[in-house]
């Protein structure tokens, strides 16, 4: 009996890799993120996303008449643990892979891959080196980086405001210093207007009288701020209560409806950038609707981007016309592709072009997107 | 030169704030040597019962000023009466515990009301209605002193008035005084020294409300975690004037503002608090009591 087993087992054992050498004439699309831990529900929605657009692929006949797999791997977003996923997805064979979620476990993988010459599309790594170094030309990424909203907000104020002086000001905290910063490399390389005040301000403090004297004083036209919505109300209403006209401009941690409820009247006139609003776009209700049919619940964080990341990773492959690493890459960067963040390709450092954020005005109260 | 006005008037403000908060401190801290760190959350609670009638008051279709009278009032009621039973249930258990005990219970205290008006509440910023009307007649100096700066200089020189005519006039000030001296010998010549401490909590926590509710409708926001920074800074001012002096409370609190200000608009907002607490070194290495206060003589 015991004998049986073991030559049962050994039979499955043998079996199953020979499914795996048959099974060699499909497109292979590596997936990588935190499928366990606590930062899972980072990675899930980006993995059901590639197995909707896979699965709904596969039914309309696959990719040059192949048929796509899908090769799962949980990262747990560690970066010690993503070096390992990335080896064994290049050992498995991945043709692409989408993946990885965290801007760390990315960095740590790409490496990797690039040895590899496999082209990699993150939905979720927003860590602007990530593209901006030039060190790993395998990488894309179907979200906007972090320094993307400081130039969307710096080329407002230049372009729209046309303004020559600003105070650049920020809470001192990773996202609204690291906003800040952003904010002020952009505009001192656009040599067109002078930083008059660069500064951190202490969240949570009684007041910020001082510092708005102080901005009137510098005569800035207008105001950059980094940080969140508590601070961002107080400013907006000490800079109204001292009749400051400077224009106040601020980041995505400030458009929140917070803002509007908390500064009210002298909200209005300021502007915040945001993430685009993307429920305009068909294939984005589309892909939520193909997702709750499935699931029964509402998808997630960067289910679009990944669901977007999978469609374009596809498409270069389909337009291409073979999985050669050359020809993806450049696919990725010539051929525009529909997907739920708008219609896309990938710029020279990787960067998806037309994905990011907006500019938003505050309007009797609300948020209006200006186009 | 404007600037200077500017700032040291923003200092002024917030630190009058600074010196209303801190006087319970230092009133408490005067007479039972406990350092009552549930204060700032008194400070705020006040301000969370403004909120609740003010908002009560507009449905009933109140105006600006008769609003801020009748929230005051109430959140000054319901302060004390936190302050009162704080006193009761945390402190007065452990009058003759050793130091350290009471201080826990305050820390204690002082958690439990955050995540209570947490719980209560919202973790939420709330608006606050700027109760406080635009006065046309500061309209030409709006930019530099604007009509809630106002309001809050001259309501709290009216308390301060007003608290040291009680302190130094009345019958129930003269109690206090003999409590701080001397509580036992207070005791001995008839004070009912519980009911004066119980008093000084009231006090204390009256002052603060009307800081709480000053602060909110200048800045317009209430949150349940404004107490803390709030107490931190003012606790500060009180060991910088000397903690158990109540003109040193006063002191404390302005020269705090003034630093800040100062601080903030002359060198940097990064280093703000880097000067105001390297301040309070300095002066209590120079002045190991604070700036008016009296060394004791500890009594073997």
């Amino acid at each position: 009996m015991k004998k049986l087993t073991v030559l049962l087992s050994t039979l499955a054992l043998v079996l199953s890799m020979a499914v795996t050498g048959f099974a060699a004439d499909t497109i292979k699309l590596g997936v990588a993120g935190p499928h366990s831990g606590d930062l899972a529900p980072y990675g899930i929605p980006a993995m059901k996303a590639a197995q909707l657009v896979v699965k709904k692929i596969n039914a309309q006949g696959g990719v040059l008449g192949k048929q796509v797999e899908l090769l799962i791997q949980d990262d747990q977003c560690k970066p010690e643990i993503a070096t390992n996923t990335a080896t064994k997805l290049v050992t498995d064979g991945a043709d692409v892979v989408l993946g990885h979620i965290c801007s760390g476990a990315t960095k740590a993988a790409l490496g990797i891959y690039k040895d590899a010459k496999i082209p990699v599309m993150s939905p979720s790594a927003t860590n602007p080196p990530l593209t901006q170094s030039g060190d790993y030309p395998n990488f894309f990424r179907t979200i906007a980086s972090d320094d993307m909203q400081a130039k969307m907000a710096v080329d407002f104020a230049i372009n729209k405001l046309g303004v020559k002086k600003v105070a650049v000001l920020h809470d001192k905290g990773d996202y609204g210093k690291g906003f800040a910063d952003f904010a002020k490399k952009y505009l001192d390389e656009s040599g067109k207007v002078e930083v008059v005040l660069f500064e951190g301000i202490t969240p949570g403090a009684m007041d910020y009288s001082s510092i708005v004297q102080k901005v009137r004083k510098e005569n800035a036209e207008a105001l950059i701020f980094g940080g969140y919505h508590p601070e961002a109300s107080k400013l907006v209403s000490q800079m109204k209560r001292k009749r400051l006209k400077t224009v106040f401009i601020s980041d995505d941690g400030v458009k929140d409806d917070s803002f509007l409820k908390v500064a009210g009247d002298a909200a209005n006139g300021a502007y915040v950038t945001g993430p685009r609003d993307l429920s305009s776009i068909p294939l984005n209700a589309a892909a939520t609707a193909e997702f709750k049919a499935e699931y029964g619940a509402e998808p997630g964080a960067f289910f679009q981007e990944g669901y977007s990341a999978a469609l374009a990773l596809l498409n270069a492959i389909e337009k291409a016309g073979s999985t050669d690493y050359d020809a993806v890459t450049k696919a990725l960067r010539s051929e525009y592709v529909e997907t739920p963040v708008g219609n896309i390709k990938f710029d020279s450092k990787g960067d998806a072009e037309g994905v990011g954020f907006s500019v938003y005005k505050v309007e009797n109260g609300a948020f209006t997107e200006l186009k | 030169m404007e600037y200077f006005l500017e700032l040291f008037l923003g200092g002024t403000t917030r630190g009058s704030i600074y010196a209303l908060i801190a006087l319970g401190y230092t009133m408490v801290y005067g007479i039972i040597q406990l350092i009552n760190f549930a204060h700032g959350e008194i400070y705020m609670i006040g301000a969370f019962v403004a909120l609740i009638v003010a908002g009560v008051c507009t449905i009933y279709g109140l105006s600006g000023v008769s609003i801020l009278i009748l929230a005051g009032v109430i959140a000054v009621i319901y302060a004390s009466a936190y302050g009162y039973t704080l006193e009761k249930i945390a402190y007065r258990p452990l009058r003759g515990a050793p130091r350290l005990s009471p201080l826990i219970s305050a820390i204690g205290m002082s958690i439990f009301l955050q995540n209570y008006v947490l719980l209560a509440q919202t973790s939420d910023f709330l608006p606050f209605p700027r109760l406080i009307p635009e006065f046309a007649f500061m309209e030409p100096v709006a930019h530099i002193i604007g009509s809630p700066e106002l309001v809050i200089l001259v309501t709290t020189f009216i308390t301060m008035i007003l608290l040291t005519l009680l302190i130094k006039k009345t019958k129930v000030g003269k109690a206090m005084r003999a409590t701080q001296q001397d509580m036992s010998m207070a005791r001995l010549v008839g004070v009912n020294v519980d009911r004066i401490i119980s008093l000084t909590f009231v006090i204390g926590s009256a002052l603060a409300a009307i800081g709480g509710v000053l602060v909110a409708s200048y800045i317009g926001q209430v949150n349940f975690y404004i107490g803390f920074l709030a107490g931190v800074k003012a606790f500060t001012a009180a060991v910088l004037g000397g903690i158990g002096s109540i003109p040193g409370a006063v002191l404390g609190g302005l020269v705090l503002g003034w630093a800040e200000s100062f601080a903030a608009g002359y060198i940097s907002s990064d280093y703000e608090d880097v000067f105001t607490f390297g301040l309070l070194v300095l002066i209590l290495i120079l002045r190991p009591s604070g700036i008016l206060g009296k060394a004791r003589k500890q009594k073997v």
